[in-house]
């Protein structure tokens, strides 16, 4: 087990920056989700963590070592792929074995070792059969295997579950979780979906542009996203943004009016207005510190509640409303939400306002 | 005979089948006057009928018996294989290297590569010959063998190749703790044998079927190969040929194999590379 701790890290393709130096500590057994869309240099960060990039600039310690010029196999780490990346010609055994075999382990204890992982992971049948005989999950718990084999000090997964189809994503998160609750290693995970990072991480790393937006836990991002970028990337639906400008004490809203909330700043700022579909409630006569006027466009029943797209003021906004509740298209309905459920980003640096 | 459709219902194919047939025949009748002539007796030999009145075996007795014709085919066999062998792994590794590394002027040798594929052998053996004769390899297998060793196509064909090797095994095994070459020989090379069967049979074929620069570069019988020792029995003034088609028929023996038993991985070959063997 190790931190992992990134100072000032920077790489450049060619002349193109892809990540800007990013500075970053991660504590021993943490499992920290770095999150962001495509090209926002997630994965290269992980892969010069891995050292299957070179680092432009800037020094990454795993555990108290500098690892910058070390080989991937002196890192002590393990990496699971988005594409499985276990090896067509090799038995499922052999698969696990390999990384053992090239650190010239005893045969004894490579055997021990692969059955003690086949064991936790389900495949104890399945050791003698090839990849191509494996369904994808099966693949990725192999992938998995190999990399718990070695006893890294840090697992690294690339995307590791954005081949599989939703249902075996869903129950090979909760592996993932489960794994990392028994063995207690530091993880670092890289995902572009939201839903993979809040419920693994223990803290997740937002990232764009090949900068770190924000580091928090789970619901440090999501209840106080640092910058409109967080906000809208973190959240499904994403966050609504009404432009508006300060005043005094509160937000004047382009043609929706006024909003008492606490931003710490003077007045006439162009700012945004965020609101979460989730706290943003069709509501029947209370108010709250927001409350707008809207028409119906759509209604998307879920079950339990009801996603509302709504048009008010000329923008449309999306609501919750409860399940039972019998709404239809067209219908005028009141949109509120509390002051604690709103957020307010300047609109120049879309950077949060207290 | 079947012939797997009902004529009746689809006329065209009497048409497709007829072409088809006829063009076999073509194909096949040098090979059946080959086979032909072999069992010829001299007196026979001009007389153009497809079964000879007289077969006769005496043809092969004086192939294996008198002339240098089994010389002639170990000499060919060991450059084929040398050959091939070599193609094999400075080939792919070559492929490899263009496929998976990246470095500066990656492209430009890839385009240096391609580009001799160009060039004719008709040009090439002059310099060859001047560079042999420098370096003292005339009338020596290796004289023979080095044009080969190392093929553009095979390069190119096995770079293509490597790019249905996904990055992230590679990778995987660099975690895994392999040098870069086991990673080349335990990884990559394991995933393109279709490729490799492909390139082994063409380099083979290539090689057997080589005439121009063996005939160039070789002076002594003991030395040549199949073609050039088959070429020697047409001289000045007469052509043996019951003895060419006798040479020229136990020569194809080991093309036939080939086709034979690797059809599928030819086939397969032709469809990668997008060219004819």
């Amino acid at each position: 087990m190790a931190s992992v701790t990134l100072t000032r890290v920077l790489k450049r393709f060619d002349r193109t920056p892809v990540v800007h130096g990013i500075d970053l500590d991660i504590g021993d057994g943490e499992f920290v989700v770095l999150v962001g869309p495509s090209g926002c240099g997630k994965s290269t960060t992980l892969r010069m963590i891995a050292g299957l990039e070179d680092l432009t600039d800037g020094e990454i310690r795993i555990g108290d070592r500098i690892v910058n010029r070390l080989e991937p196999k002196d890192r002590n780490i393990a990496m699971v792929f988005q594409n499985y990346a276990i090896y067509p010609h090799m038995t499922v055994h052999k698969n696990i074995a390999f990384g053992l075999r090239m650190a010239k382990l005893p045969k004894a204890e490579e055997d021990r070792r692969v059955r003690e992982a086949a064991s936790v992971l389900g495949l104890t049948d399945l050791l003698e059969r090839r990849p191509s005989q494996l369904s994808g999950g099966q693949r990725q718990r192999v992938a998995i295997g190999r990399a718990m084999v070695r006893n890294p000090a840090v697992f690294l997964f690339d995307e590791p579950l954005s081949n599989l189809d939703a249902q075996l994503r869903a129950q090979m998160r909760l592996e993932i979780k489960k794994l990392h609750q028994g063995l207690a290693t530091t993880v670092i995970y890289v995902t572009h979906d939201q839903v993979e990072a809040m419920t693994l991480a223990d803290r997740i790393v937002v990232m764009k542009d090949g900068k770190i937006e924000q580091i928090g836990t789970p619901t440090e991002v999501y209840r106080r996203p640092a910058t409109m970028f967080v906000a809208r990337f973190i959240g499904s639906p994403s966050m609504n943004m009404i432009a508006g400008k300060t005043t005094g004490n509160g937000v004047e809203l382009d043609g929706l009016g006024r909003v008492d909330v606490s931003t710490s700043s003077g007045a006439g700022r162009p700012v945004f207005l965020g609101v979460r579909p989730d706290d943003l409630r069709v509501a029947d006569g209370d108010s709250g510190a927001l409350s707008l006027e809207a028409r119906i466009n759509v209604i998307e029943p879920l079950g339990p509640d009801a996603l509302v797209y709504a048009e008010s003021g000329g923008r449309e906004l999306v609501a919750k409303a409860d399940g039972r509740a019998t709404l239809h298209r067209g219908e005028t309905v009141k949109l509120v939400a509390s002051a604690d459920a709103l957020h307010v980003f300047d609109a120049g640096t879309e950077a949060r306002l207290p | 005979m079947t012939l797997g459709f009902d004529p009746r219902r689809d006329p065209r194919k009497i048409v497709i089948w007829t072409l088809v047939a006829l063009g076999g025949v073509v194909m096949v009748m040098p090979f059946a006057f080959m086979l032909s002539t072999s069992l010829k007796s001299r007196e026979e030999l001009y007389d153009l009928r497809l079964f000879p009145l007289a077969p006769t075996l005496e043809n092969y007795v004086y192939l294996f018996r008198e002339s240098r014709f089994v010389r002639w085919f170990l000499n060919s066999f060991a450059i084929a294989s040398i050959s091939t062998v070599s193609v094999l792994f400075f080939d792919s590794l070559a492929g490899y290297v263009l496929c998976k590394y990246r470095f500066k002027g990656r492209q430009v040798v890839f385009i240096a590569i391609l580009s001799t594929l160009m060039i004719p052998t008709e040009m090439l053996v002059i310099p060859w010959y001047v560079m042999s004769k420098n370096l003292g390899w005339l009338n020596t297998y290796w004289g023979i063998m080095f044009p080969g060793m190392i093929t553009g196509f095979g390069v190119f064909l096995m770079k293509q190749f490597f790019e249905t090797v996904p990055d992230a095994l590679i990778d995987a095994a660099r975690i895994d703790g392999l040098s870069e070459f086991r990673i080349f020989w335990e990884v990559a090379l394991p995933l393109v044998t279709p490729a490799l069967s492909a390139l082994a049979i063409f380099t083979f074929l290539g090689s057997w079927t080589a005439f121009l620069w063996p005939l160039i570069v070789t002076n002594s019988a003991s030395n040549y190969t199949v073609p050039v020792g088959l070429a020697s029995f047409s001289g000045e003034f007469t052509t043996e040929w019951n003895m060419i088609m006798t040479g020229a028929a136990v020569a194809t023996i080991p093309t036939l194999l080939v086709f034979i038993l690797l059809q599928k991985y030819i086939i397969r070959g032709v469809i990668l590379s997008g060219v004819k063997g």
